[in-house]
């Protein structure tokens, strides 16, 4: 094992290992039961992309279906309102299904076809993930069941409603704080049961290797992207790149393709709730320690007997109390700067970009919107920030009026 | 020699099979499992795992799942679990060991884990998310040690990877009998036999059979090939009943219970 310390300060895009390891983070840590499935999903992986016509389909799918490449769009009345750098958007929001979940689902969906399975499992948080899943299976012809916690059923109605429209059985689940991640323990408990005819697709950059990989690799079109973009407008890469931090895969997929450009400063935002009190956030990588959760190393919110830390946000996507282990890296390495967004800061950062720019942002993104605005006011109007803008918010739009009522 | 592998020589030597009985630590409450443990123990245990209730459990059904939850929301710490055991593994003839997450043992630190469930009279460690892959260092803490490491062969485990994993446990092997979560089960998968015996041959380190177990007639087919059975949930959904019975009376239809299925093992 490779303790954190070794890898201090040398970040680099060649993580994971054979094992999975991020440094010291990531591994597996799972039932022995579901060894062989992780096994064969790294090897039928590892064919996929090495294997062309598997990526051209990818390619045209993400291109015809999807919609990519996702817009660049210069906010300028949000830039002026902040008064300092120029604000770049990465509108993954306009993406078919409304977030950038679904680069993630199409992939592991042709995946599970690669692997000759038969049924999809997927949990949810926000619901994005949860359609986005559906809607692949949808496409593929895939039966789908979705976990999704009973809090999460009530603040995500909507979405809810279009993963039963497109043929998905959602799950409710009543354990624990029922939310995401009671929605993962009962995914994967479906998964040490049916591993022989199904694939789990996972949702964030989190979970046993070789999922983390997989999921950043997909989203990974976000960052790859957003470079090309940004040459072609600017002749350069931008100063600054940020997104927001719920496992993580918004964020892995954009930071990825710019870790070896140091001079790109990026910038990961946790969910900091009401308070920066146990219970009252979800920022493991701000309040957290590294510690095993869903299956792999990293920071958690625990308590000191190992036992995982109620969490809350605003936004059912980011309230989730672990993290994607190479966001553990990147900590500990100082490649990634990671901060926190308030509930109340991130429903102003919502109202900004909507009465500015003509936008509504999902809950979630309103936390890196937030962030974004702070880093760019500090710097100066020939300097760029790039926010990745992760989702819509219409899916929000019955919590925010709520939200905004119990404000007044 | 362990106090583990001194059970298994005996029964060995007196061709009976080990009866293994699971409880979770704190549900109801501490003073009920350490009544528990001692009355299994006494009724024939062989050996008895304290489940250490976690709170994201991914291998166990609704029943053990629900009693960890039940265990966590009285704020049971693994301290005053430790302490219990301290009281009652001196009351046991039958050698106890903890089913824990590598969560817990990682917070608490390897070393320190093993140290303190060592003082505590504990004989071993049944880790369910700890993988022959990443259990190198604590595999050799606990040998420095002569704490056993009891790990985990599944239905999905490939002949070559059992092999690896049969290397590296001490105490016994727990054969985790389907492909799934914890829970009672009626009818056990038709290949079971046939894959313990096979890795009964490959192995002199004793077999024992866990998930789904809890009836005589179960028991009756498994004991030709493994040399232990392990039932949880069966105990666990009696232990659930107390409230609506008195402690005593639940108890004491557990240590029934246990009875009768030793008597299948070994009849
Ligand atoms: C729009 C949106 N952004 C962000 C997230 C957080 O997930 P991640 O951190 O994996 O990108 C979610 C999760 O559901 C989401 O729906």
């Amino acid at each position: 094992m490779n303790p954190a310390s070794e890898s201090v300060g040398t970040a680099s895009a060649n993580v994971p290992d054979a094992t999975g390891r991020y440094g010291a983070f990531g591994g597996r840590y799972v039932p022995e039961t579901l060894t062989r499935a992780l096994d064969q999903l790294a090897v039928e992986y590892a064919k996929a992309k090495a294997d062309p016509a598997f990526q051209a389909e990818l390619d045209q799918l993400l291109q015809d279906f999807v919609g990519r490449p996702s817009p660049f769009y210069h906010a300028k009345r949000l830039s002026e309102k902040c008064g300092g750098a120029q604000i770049w958007l990465k509108r993954e929001d306009v993406n078919h299904t409304g977030a950038h979940k679904i680069n993630n689902t199409l992939g592991q969906a042709l995946l599970t076809l690669r692997m000759g399975k038969q049924r999809v499992i997927a949990e949810t948080g926000a619901g994005q993930h949860g359609v986005a899943t559906a809607t692949a299976c949808a496409h593929f012809g895939i039966p789908c069941v979705v976990y999704m916690g009973e809090e999460d059923i009530r603040r995500q109605a909507p979405n809810v409603f279009s993963m039963k429209l497109l043929g998905a059985e959602v799950r409710p689940v009543t354990t624990g704080s029922r939310t995401l991640r009671d929605a993962i323990n009962e995914a994967m408990r479906d998964w040490m049961s049916s591993v022989d005819t199904t694939h789990y697709i996972l949702g964030s950059v989190v979970g046993p290797h070789p999922f983390p990989q997989i999921v950043r690799d997909f989203q990974s079109v976000i960052g790859s992207e957003a470079r090309v973009q940004s040459l072609a407008r600017f002749g350069r890469l931008p100063d600054s790149v940020v997104a927001c931090v719920g496992g993580g895969s918004n964020a892995a997929g954009m930071f990825y393709p710019f870790i070896e450009d140091k001079e790109v400063e990026l910038v990961g935002v946790e969910a900091g709730g009401r308070s920066d009190g146990a219970g009252d956030h979800a920022s493991p990588l701000t309040f957290g320690s590294p510690g095993v959760l869903h299956g792999s190393y990293s920071y958690v919110m625990q308590d000191d007997d190992g036992q995982t830390c109620d969490v809350h946000s605003i936004s059912a996507g980011l309230d989730y109390p672990g993290v994607g282990p190479e966001h553990s890296y990147w900590k500990d390495t100082g490649r990634v700067r990671y901060t926190d967004c308030k509930d109340n800061a991130a429903l102003d950062a919502f109202d900004a970009l909507a009465s500015c720019e003509g936008i509504l942002p999902a809950l979630e993104s309103s936390h890196a919107i937030a962030a974004g605005m702070k880093v760019a006011a500090e710097k100066s109007s020939d300097q760029i920030v790039v926010i990745c803008l992760s989702g819509r918010g219409d899916k929000d739009a019955a919590e925010i009026a709520r939200l905004k009522e119990e404000r007044k | 020699m362990s106090s583990i592998d001194q059970v298994f020589a005996d029964l060995r030597a007196q061709n009976r099979k080990a009866f293994i009985p699971f409880v979770t630590a704190g549900d109801p409450s501490l003073d009920v499992t350490s009544a528990a443990l001692k009355e299994l123990s006494k009724r024939g245990g062989s050996v008895c795992e304290l489940g250490i209730p976690y709170s994201d459990p991914i291998a166990d059904g609704p029943v053990i799942q629900a009693s960890y939850t039940r265990a966590l929301q009285r704020k049971i710490k693994l301290s005053q679990i430790l302490e219990m055991a301290g009281k009652t593994t001196p009351e046991m003839s039958a050698p106890l060991v903890t089913m824990v997450s590598y969560a817990i043992i990682h917070r608490h630190g390897t070393e320190q884990y093993i140290q303190d469930a060592k003082a505590a009279g504990i004989a071993g460690a049944i880790v369910p998310d700890l993988l022959v892959e990443e259990s190198g260092d604590f595999a050799k803490i606990c040998q420095a040690n002569d704490f056993s490491l009891i790990q985990l062969v599944t239905p999905t485990t490939s002949r070559e990877r059992a092999m690896r994993i049969a290397e590296t446990s001490t105490g016994f092997i727990y054969y985790v009998s389907v492909a799934g979560i914890t829970g009672e089960r009626t009818q056990l998968p038709p290949d079971l036999l046939d894959n313990v015996s096979w890795l009964r041959s490959q192995t002199k380190v004793p077999i024992c059979i866990g998930f789904g177990i809890s009836q005589p007639e179960h028991v009756r087919t498994l004991k030709k090939v493994a040399d232990g059975v392990i039932v949880g949930s069966a105990i666990v959904r009696r232990m659930g009943e107390i409230g609506e019975k008195s402690e005593e009376q639940v108890i004491d239809e557990i240590g029934d219970y246990a009875e009768t299925l030793i008597e299948a093992l070994n009849e």
